[in-house]
């Protein structure tokens, strides 16, 4: 229920700012439709609301979305779809749908849990950020009602979650460095893809010496750290 | 146009992403470096995505109102605010501030 009602704000929110950004609502409901993934969403849009290029857009929403391949693996291992189950599993393979299934001890429940956290948040999803499409087309100025602003907070709201471990801090904060040093070099949208070259080679020749679950896997329950928390799960959103 | 055909590019690649989770062999994403990578691109990108929507105007540098929004965010999620309250508190610092005569 918690889950349901925070996905219909998150959705509520990339309805409007996708908006703002200059995406018609049919582009909006397009991308929640057809991509559903909510951190690759916000990344098309934060990519177009800065005056980068579409390729830019498409290019940081496709590396986003990479850590969706492992939880598509995990999922596989836990749920075994078959046939043409296997391809409605991977368009509702997200961090909702891995943390619910996941969070079960039945093999029956882990399946359950899949499913209904996988479709419910999809017809959610898409519902409110219809209606968050329809209202933000028309309230005007989006700059006079602070929605860059809103942007940026939602990105932090999206980060902030897998902020558990010094290691996550560190590449967060030379990420950022590395933007804000290539934004005066390269065209708008590029300084994005400069950060995850960082980010992939920091994590491709890192240490592997330290202990597992350092906080940087993606391939843990998004909600580990945040027991209790009736918010915590919108936090995570549907990313 | 071109927007849409890039729209469509992305959801085809977030697709197939997710799909080939399911299609590979199961060590080839068991591999403790792809992990981390995914890791590691999913933070890098956030934290990158925060800031250029902070500071960056076009190809120029710019401290205004969306300084106060983040700052308003991270002591909304300082306080675990759910993530409407926390947009919502970006929004308003940004809206605030300018109302003040911020650029």
């Amino acid at each position: 229920m918690s889950i349901a009602v925070a996905t219909g704000l998150y959705g509520v929110s990339f309805g409007a700012l996708s908006v703002a950004s200059g995406l018609t609502v049919l582009q909006t409901s397009a991308l929640s439709l057809l991509l559903f993934s909510g951190g690759s969403q916000f990344a098309f849009i934060g990519v177009i609301a800065g005056g980068g290029s579409p390729v830019a857009a498409a290019g940081a929403a496709a590396l986003l979305g990479i850590r969706n391949a492992v939880y598509g693996m995990q999922l596989n291992a836990l749920i075994h779809p078959r046939g043409w189950r296997r391809f409605a599993a991977a368009q509702v393979t997200i961090d909702e749908s891995l943390a619910t299934s996941t969070g079960q001890t039945e093999p029956i429940e882990q399946k359950r849990g899949f499913w209904v956290a996988g479709l419910g948040i999809f017809l959610l999803w898409n519902a409110f950020t219809l209606l968050g499409a329809l209202a933000g087309d028309s309230i005007g100025d989006p700059k006079q009602w602070g929605l860059d602003g809103a942007a940026v907070a939602a990105f932090l709201g999206l980060l902030w979650p897998r902020l558990r471990s010094r290691e996550a801090g560190a590449v967060a904060a030379v990420c950022a460095l590395a933007t804000v040093l290539a934004v005066p070099l390269v065209p708008p949208g590029l300084p994005i893809l400069v950060a995850a070259i960082v980010a992939g080679a920091i994590g491709w020749f890192g240490s592997r010496n330290g202990p597992e679950g350092e906080g940087l896997e993606p391939d843990v329950d998004p909600y580990r750290d945040a027991p209790a928390a009736p918010g915590a799960a919108g936090m995570a959103g549907v990313s | 146009m071109s927007l849409w055909f890039w729209i469509l590019v992305a959801c085809v690649l977030a697709f197939l992403t997710k799909l080939l989770g399911y299609l590979v062999p199961r060590k080839w994403l068991t591999n403790p470096r792809i992990a981390r990578v995914a890791g590691t691109l999913t933070i890098g990108l956030l934290a990158s995505l925060t800031v250029a929507n902070t500071v960056a105007a076009g190809q120029a540098l710019s401290l205004d109102s969306r300084v106060g929004a983040l700052v308003a965010a991270a002591i909304a999620l300082w306080l675990r605010a759910p993530f409407l309250v926390v947009v919502i508190a970006g929004a308003a610092a940004a809206a605030g501030l300018r109302m003040l005569g911020l650029p």
